[in-house]
């Protein structure tokens, strides 16, 4: 394999790096993963604490069904083997956000195991990344140090959410490709709305995987799968955007290359993430690493899922963006790039798909969804769903350039009109109010072009040196019929009256 | 006027339906009795105003002929089960001032069914303890005493308290948990009845909790059917405890009475153990006769994995424990240190001034088990050990309906006597922790007296969820054996 562009070059040779992640993703649940207690986020500290999230004495949990058939759903949208028997442990540390003393989490036998998905990047490349497991598990509760200055607070709403810790294979080779998987996954778990994705509110968060090791030895791994091959890795908690994601890598590969370079070593710690400097610091070494003290928690019972539950849910599953990504390639005949970047989010694929279905044509309506459009979108900061243009109206639009009723050009200009407020309704009205249709009467043209050739008798000299400069013939034309002269009807009488070749 | 304190609880539930006496004056003569009963410790929390307001409610309800089963009784409840504004302390100073603002699903099927709320009786810290003298609020001290004695002895633990009260009379009939013998070995230390029944049968909810797979709610009575009535009001599927099981609760107290003939019964040669006295093999040996003269076929059965039993408990139970017991932490509720600088100073203080010998002694033993690089040598081998004990069981119970053993290899002891060694103390449940391990229901019913006229018990185990059958056999022993004395009250 060559894969130059993955190596970072030291001062004493090069470097590969090695990414992997532990994504949490809460599930989007109306109650908590054991108790009742609502999981809604924004409501007033402790509004949303049962006795079991408390952990008060004699309490016990119970499984919310519910969440376990979203870890199911994620689990098959990540194409991966759903474990039939999974088993829930307690992971055992003090904190006091934390009431039960432990987290019920999974160790050993996870509800969900390997997968594999497609992740797409910037350069229109596709790479594989494996997926290690899914497991279900409690969050914590808040911490809030900085209200008192000697006591600390704690806000026990989250305690006991559900989350879903999804741990990747060692696959990713750069910062984009962390930063790849971690956007791919995003849009995965929103397609399939068992996570709502939001980082902001801690939906979403990675904990984020470094290794360095020298030029070659990445294959020699994956060729024998013996870890001695990849360096010593930090873990880095909670980082909670897909550009922090990259910033990290960036730096932690940076830094790991300039310590063993140094005669160093990489430390197996843990790290956080400073967003002011974009450097990761010590949080935790592995000295004072816990133990963990795990073992099934014997309050509850083993899962047994019935396989007929799987099928069901695979056959309630929306179409996912791998599929629809190659359906757009193969029905539309889009590239890679275009149909990843429109089936990445369900409602701007939904918006291109009714626009297709207006004017029947892939690859223009996949130009103005990815140009036009998610330009005008990302210029007024709104997302798709907040669209001044509607997919009826581009829809429109596109088919009057089609019949030729407008030109591409005058399309755009209908096009600002309606994103900046000064036009509404079908575009085919707004045409015609503003008498906007193309001018295909070759009569009237050619009067047009008549006036000109006779008012620019020097430019008329010119064009016979000089071919190429009959576009600025074409320009004046346009200009004088207000855009709406058809470009090829304009051209064709200025040869023929020219007599350019 | 009857006598409250001379009927059994099934005596006065009929008693109370016939309106030959109201749960108010069964009540207040309880409450009474309570109280001139102080010298044996056996209430941390009595709730005299409690008890007869919800007397007087039962009473309407007996008026008008409606009420439960147990409409009007006078009940103890351990301290391990949670009360709606009762003070519940699990015997715990770490637990100090927690009042719950919940009721357990056990009292709150007991409520439901008419019982009253006399208290909250004294226990093991965390039911950890098989004499009572790990308990915050002192030690339980046995109504019974040795003849011509006046040496102090113990009830039996973890659920002291319950034994003796019932034993005492100081209440109908009590609840207890059992999770080594819990239940069982304090019933055979003072001529009470007690049962365990199987693993799932009685909720854990709201049940403070010691050793959660091996935790399991039920009666300590004074006899077999005040137990069976006991059971029934006590026991259900609960959808809060995930490992409740979903099973109609059958009528107890319906089969008391029925032949036992052509039953087979198991007699384990691994009970046969090195010390035992000589008194207890006699009782056992007569327990074989009994049964065979009711027309059982006795079968001798042999259970190796027996040896093990104490040493996977010891694994098992406090490595349960450990992580159950980390929520006390100062943080949320019950005691907390005054002499704190961080939180870790917090939790230590809290923790070492709030926990006794023993539970720290659980907590250790039971965080080292878990450990990383022990944790395969010690918990996962003992889970191993355990699943091939529950085999064992299996395997015998295709061959026989009951198995007999003594219930505790001695009888009451001095107090103090064994506080001593820990291990001497844990020998106390070696006959009653594989039906915790293996989830199986026991009992342990009076079925004689040593030289020194102390009580002795039998222990029955079953099949899971046969309590009915263990019932009968428990019945048919009780109507033989006899053994219903009652000691003297020589604290009042």
């Amino acid at each position: 394999m060559s894969e130059t562009r993955k190596l970072l070059r030291g001062s004493t040779g090069d470097w590969e790096v090695v990414i992997g992640l532990e994504v949490h993703a809460q599930v989007t649940s109306k109650s908590k993963l054991f108790s009742g207690a609502s999981a809604e986020y924004g409501a007033g500290p402790n509004e949303n604490v049962s006795l079991v999230d408390a952990a008060m004495p004699g309490m016990l949990p119970v499984i919310n069904e519910y969440c376990v058939e979203q870890a199911v759903r994620t689990g098959l949208g990540l194409n991966a083997r759903i474990n039939l028997w999974s088993r829930f442990d307690r992971k055992n540390y003090f904190y006091p956000d934390l009431p039960q003393g432990y987290q019920i989490s999974q160790y050993k036998d996870p509800i969900v195991g390997e997968g594999e998905i497609e992740v797409e990047l910037d350069g229109g490349e596709t790479i594989m990344v494996g997926i290690e497991r899914l497991h279900l598990e409690q969050d914590a509760g808040k911490s809030i140090h900085d209200l008192a200055p000697k006591e600390s607070y704690v806000d026990l709403n989250r305690s006991g959410v559900a989350l879903m810790e999804i741990v990747s294979k060692p696959d990713m080779r750069s910062a984009e490709e962390g930063a790849a998987y971690f956007t791919k996954l995003r849009s995965i778990v929103r397609y399939l709305g068992t996570c709502d994705g939001n980082m902001e509110e801690g939906s979403m968060r990675a904990d984020v995987n470094v290794s360095v090791c020298r030029a070659g030895n990445y294959d020699k791994f994956r060729e024998t799968g013996d870890f001695k091959y990849l360096g010593t890795r930090t873990e880095t908690k909670n980082v909670n955007s897909i550009r922090y994601v990259r910033q990290v890598i960036d730096y932690e590969a940076r830094r790991q290359i300039e310590v063993l370079e140094a005669g160093g070593e990489i430390d197996q710690e843990t790290r956080l993430f400073d967003v002011k400097t974009g450097e990761t610091r010590t949080m935790r070494s592995k000295e004072d690493a816990h133990d963990y003290r795990y073992f099934p928690d014997p309050d509850l019972l083993p899962l047994e899922i019935d396989p007929a539950w799987v099928e069901e849910i695979r056959a309630s599953l929306p179409e996912l963006p791998d599929a629809k990504k190659h359906r757009f390639m193969d029905d539309y005949g889009l590239s890679a790039y275009d149909a990843s970047v429109l089936a990445a989010d369900k409602a701007s694929a939904a918006y291109f798909e009714e626009v297709v279905a207006k004017c029947d044509d892939g690859k223009l309506a996949s130009n103005w969804v990815t140009g036009d459009l998610f330009g005008a979108l990302n210029k007024a900061g709104k997302t798709i769903e907040e669209t001044p243009v509607s997919a009826a109206q581009l829809g429109e639009l596109i088919s009057l350039i089609k019949d030729k009723t407008i030109s591409g050009k005058i399309a755009k200009d209908v096009f600002a009109l309606i994103v900046e407020g000064e036009e509404s309704g079908a575009p085919g009205d707004i045409v015609e109010r503003r008498g906007l249709k193309q001018v295909t009467d070759t009569g009237a043209i050619e009067k047009v072009v008549d006036e000109i050739i006779a008012a620019n008798p020097k430019q008329v000299e010119q064009v016979k040196e000089k071919p190429k400069t009959m576009g600025w013939f074409v320009g004046q034309v346009m200009k004088a019929s207000g855009g709406k002269a058809n470009p090829q009807a304009v051209n064709e009488i200025l040869k023929k009256k020219l007599g350019v070749e | 006027m009857t006598k409250v304190s001379d009927l059994t609880l099934a005596q006065l539930r009929d008693a109370l339906k016939a309106k030959d006496v109201t749960s108010v004056e069964a009540t207040d003569a309880y409450l009474a009795r309570i109280e001139a009963a102080k010298p044996l410790n056996t209430f941390i929390t009595v709730t005299a105003d409690k008890a007869r307001q919800m007397a007087k409610a039962s009473d309407e309800k007996l008026a008008k002929g409606e009420g439960g089963a147990i409409e009007g009784v006078p009940l103890g409840i351990k301290d391990l089960f949670c009360t709606e504004g009762v003070q519940t302390t699990a015997g715990s100073h770490i637990l100090g001032g927690f009042t719950p603002r919940y009721e357990s699903t056990v009292t709150s099927n007991l409520w439901r069914n008419g019982g009253v709320c006399l208290g909250k009786l004294n226990m093991d810290e965390f039911a950890m303890g098989s004499s009572n003298e790990t308990s915050f609020y002192g030690n339980v001290v046995n109504p019974w005493r040795r003849e011509g004695d006046d040496a102090p002895l113990t009830p039996g633990g973890s659920s002291g308290g319950s034994s003796a009260a019932v034993a005492a009379r100081l209440c109908a009939a009590a609840t207890a948990t059992d999770t080594g013998g819990s239940i069982r070995q304090p019933a055979s230390l003072t001529n009470t009845v007690g049962v365990k029944p199987t693993y799932g049968r009685v909720s854990r909810w709201g049940v403070v909790a010691f050793a959660s797979s091996l935790d399991q709610a039920g009666p300590m009575a004074q006899d077999v059917r005040d137990a069976a009535v006991m059971l029934k009001s006590m026991a259900g599927h609960d959808p809060k405890d995930s490992t409740s099981i979903d099973r109609p609760v059958p009528d107890y107290e319906a089969v008391l009475g029925q032949s036992i003939k052509g039953l087979k019964i198991g007699v384990p040669k691994e009970y046969r153990i090195d010390g035992m006295p000589e008194e207890i093999e006699k009782l056992w040996a007569q327990g074989i006769d009994w049964m065979k003269d009711a027309g059982c076929e006795i079968v001798d059965i042999s259970l190796p994995l027996t040896k093990y039993a104490l040493p996977v408990y010891y694994i098992v139970a406090p490595a349960e424990a450990s992580s159950n017991l980390a929520r006390y932490d100062g943080v949320k509720y019950g005691h907390r240190t005054k002499d704190f600088d961080d939180i870790l100073s917090l939790y230590e203080n809290t923790r070492a001034e709030g926990f006794g010998d023993e539970v720290k002694r659980r907590i250790l033993i039971g965080t080292y088990v878990l450990s990383a690089g022990y944790y395969d040598a010690y918990y996962l081998r003992a889970q191993k050990v355990r699943k091939r004990i529950f085999d064992e069981f299996t395997e015998a119970f295709s061959k026989v309906d009951l198995i007999l053993t003594p219930s505790a290899p001695s009888a009451a002891f001095g107090l103090g006597e064994k506080t001593a060694d820990p291990v001497q103390m844990y020998l106390n449940d070696v006959f009653t922790v594989t039906g915790n391990l293996a989830g199986l229901p026991g009992a342990s019913v009076p079925a004689g007296y040593d030289a020194n006229g102390l009580p002795l018990g039998l222990q029955l185990l079953a099949r899971p969820f046969d309590e009915e059958t263990m019932f009968k056999g428990m019945y048919a022993i009780e109507q033989v054996a006899g053994a219903n004395r009652r000691p003297a009250a020589w604290w009042a």
